[in-house]
């Protein structure tokens, strides 16, 4: 293909000598230009199709609920006359926050750990290895996390965790409230646990490429001043690259709030508000995965999409604040 | 200094280094953790995906539910796993490594490829089933009317568009200017420049796009549920609903039939070792290729 491309070069190259002799004009060059750009804009074309799409499909269901589509909690998509047909996403958007903000808490403390661990503490020939090992979570599909959440997770969590915090708390008081829920290990929280072993990865490898580009002078002083490497790591090392990390942070948000499968497979899938910690729920995300297929009425297809533009402004201002404070390097 | 270290400093001095090896011993535990979660992942899946296999698994259609262990396979879905992802990284190559070239060399620093630039990365890290219900408006509802195999391909498609135009930039900007110059100066145009030296030049880089690409859409589920929905037998029909393994693990895995969860773990443990070679050989070829920088 090149070779073809060099010969042709030198059979047009006289030929192409234009009235300046500017090289190259009469290749299709010009050509060559307007498909490059036309596919960047192409790129700019789907998100903005994606935008529009999600408008005009939400559309029907915004106008008919108004603000109380974001407040309520109710969703009946089988409508009888006592009780007629209803959608209101305060339950999905509840749990895509909680459980994308309990990941975080959960994740965030390991990304730490594991960043500081790789530049600091392990062998350079090692770090590699475990670099790679913990980069390799990343690549699972969001699937067979979903799977392994389910069959392997689920049921060791309800059996060694739930069920006897449930016999042994007082259901009254504050931790059984907090630790209440049906004991079938399908809950909010192990939804974020998964989420937090999905979004670790992503994480931990921008923390560490972060803690790398610290100039080394910064480091070899404080060591030199006698520190210890906790006080380098504490005092020197985590400050410089404070703001890049909240970035950081904000990318791996970004990923847990669409997460899909993983959390379908794992959440419950309860409209209602979650009342506690092992409460079953459901994210935006699940809950179009689940209802879209089988929705059979217009104002239910219209509700999920309108759900799936919430989800889109949300992750879209999660991600823009992630690249303002990352630069675009690291995103 | 050295002799000024008065005598009560040595609890102090005691306190640091007892923080000092908590904190080591908690960044261990944190890594450990992280590995354990690998590892604990991959072996349910070779425990619970090894022990499924067998040669019907690929040589025969999904079963029906009900059916004796060990009957039927994932045939259709191997099949159409494989032509969703071959029409979405035909069309994402193209995309991808063309608007990757136009940011790179014509774009470069103008508002505009900003811009693009922003836009490509707010596509690589949107909800894989946002992308699907932007296809399921397009395709399935308004152009072709109901769910079929294209409107799965051009879902993996929007996906792998990012990743590739990112790597394509990424690698193009590693090129020497000398190589561009040392081209013009033998009168190519821009263009030829850039057709027959530097994406020649970068040829590793570009594979390793496009292997990211397809281990970024190879296990994606959200955005195939409703736009080629699914298939329960075998179909090469681009017109037609489409099994892939991915809907095939979401809707066997759910059931209460052992038969279909057999099957299910059986697609989980292809899938993941599609998806982590491909990151793998990836990687191993960018690493390869930057060493000899």
């Amino acid at each position: 293909m090149a070779d073809a491309l060099m010969a042709a070069m030198v059979e047009q190259a006289p030929r192409s000598k234009g009235p300046r002799g500017a090289p190259g004009s009469g290749n299709g060059d010009g050509l060559f230009h307007a498909l490059c750009f036309s596919a960047a804009m192409v790129l700019m074309a789907t998100l903005a199709g994606l935008l529009v799409a999600l408008l005009i499909g939400g559309w029907p269901a915004f106008s008919r609920f108004g603000f109380s589509f974001f407040t309520s909690s109710v969703w009946n998509p089988s409508g009888t006359p006592d009780n007629p047909e209803a959608y209101g996403a305060a339950g999905p958007i509840a749990g895509t926050l909680i459980t994308a903000f309990i990941a975080m808490l959960l994740a965030f403390p390991l990304a730490v750990g594991i960043a500081v661990f790789l530049v600091e503490f392990c062998p350079r020939r090692l770090a590699h290895w475990v670099g790679i090992a913990v980069e390799l979570l990343a690549g699972i599909p969001s699937i067979v996390y979903g799977m392994w959440g389910l069959f392997v997770l689920a049921p060791w969590f309800a059996e060694h965790i739930q069920t006897p915090l449930l016999l042994d708390l007082d259901p009254d008081g504050f931790w059984g409230k907090l630790f209440s829920g049906v004991p079938n290990g399908a809950n909010i929280f192990t939804a974020s646990l998964i989420l937090a072993i999905m979004v670790l990865p992503y994480i931990a490898t921008v923390f560490r490429e972060l803690l790398l580009s610290i100039p080394p002078y910064l480091r070899e002083a404080a060591y030199g001043m006698g520190c210890t490497p906790f006080e380098v790591v504490r005092n020197i090392m985590l400050p410089y690259i404070r703001r890049s990390a909240v970035g950081a942070v904000m990318l791996g948000l970004g990923r847990a709030l669409g997460e899909t499968m993983a959390v379908t497979f794992i959440i419950g899938n309860s409209h209602a508000l979650p009342h506690s910690l092992f409460d079953s729920g459901s994210t935006i995300a699940s809950t179009i995965a689940n209802e879209f297929t089988e929705a059979t009425g217009d104002l239910h297809v219209s509700a999920l999409i309108a759900l799936g533009l919430i989800l889109f402004l949300i992750t879209f201002a999660t991600l823009a604040a992630a690249r303002l404070l990352l630069g675009r390097e690291k995103l | 200094m050295a002799n000024g270290v008065p005598m009560a400093s040595a609890p102090r001095h005691l306190r640091r280094k007892l923080t000092n090896y908590i904190f080591v011993g908690l960044t261990s535990i944190a890594t450990a953790l992280a590995l354990a979660a690998l590892v604990m992942i991959l072996w349910s899946l070779v425990a619970k995906g090894l022990g499924g296999i067998n040669l019907a698994a690929i040589t025969q259609d999904q079963p029906g539910g009900g059916a004796d262990m060990g009957q039927g396979g994932l045939r259709n879905g191997l099949v159409g796993s494989l032509i969703l992802c071959a029409i979405g990284m035909a069309i994402a190559l193209v995309i991808g490594i063309l608007s990757g070239t136009w940011l790179a060399e014509y774009g470069d620093a103008s508002r505009l490829a900003g811009t693009v630039r922003f836009i490509n990365d707010v596509l690589l890290s949107a909800p894989s089933i946002l992308v699907g219900l932007f296809v399921y408006e397009l395709l399935v509802s308004h152009l072709v009317g109901h769910f079929s195999a294209i409107a799965g391909g051009v879902a993996l498609a929007v996906l792998a568009t990012p990743v590739i135009t990112r790597t394509t930039e990424d690698i193009l900007r590693l090129q020497s200017n000398q190589l561009r110059e040392a081209g013009m100066a033998l009168g190519a145009g821009k263009g030829l420049v850039i057709r027959a030296i530097i994406w020649r030049a970068s040829r590793t880089g570009l594979v390793t796009g496009g292997l990211l690409g397809f281990a970024r859409i190879s296990g994606e589920t959200a955005p195939l549920l409703f736009t080629s929905l699914g298939n329960p037998f075998l179909s090469v029909n681009l017109g037609q609903p489409m099994a892939s393994l991915p809907t095939i693990i979401f809707n066997f895995a759910l059931s209460a039939d052992d038969n279909w969860r057999r099957l299910a773990w059986v697609a989980a443990l292809i899938i993941a070792v599609f998806v982590l070679s491909a990151n793998i050989i990836g990687r191993a070829l960018a690493a390869r290729g930057s060493s000899h920088k």
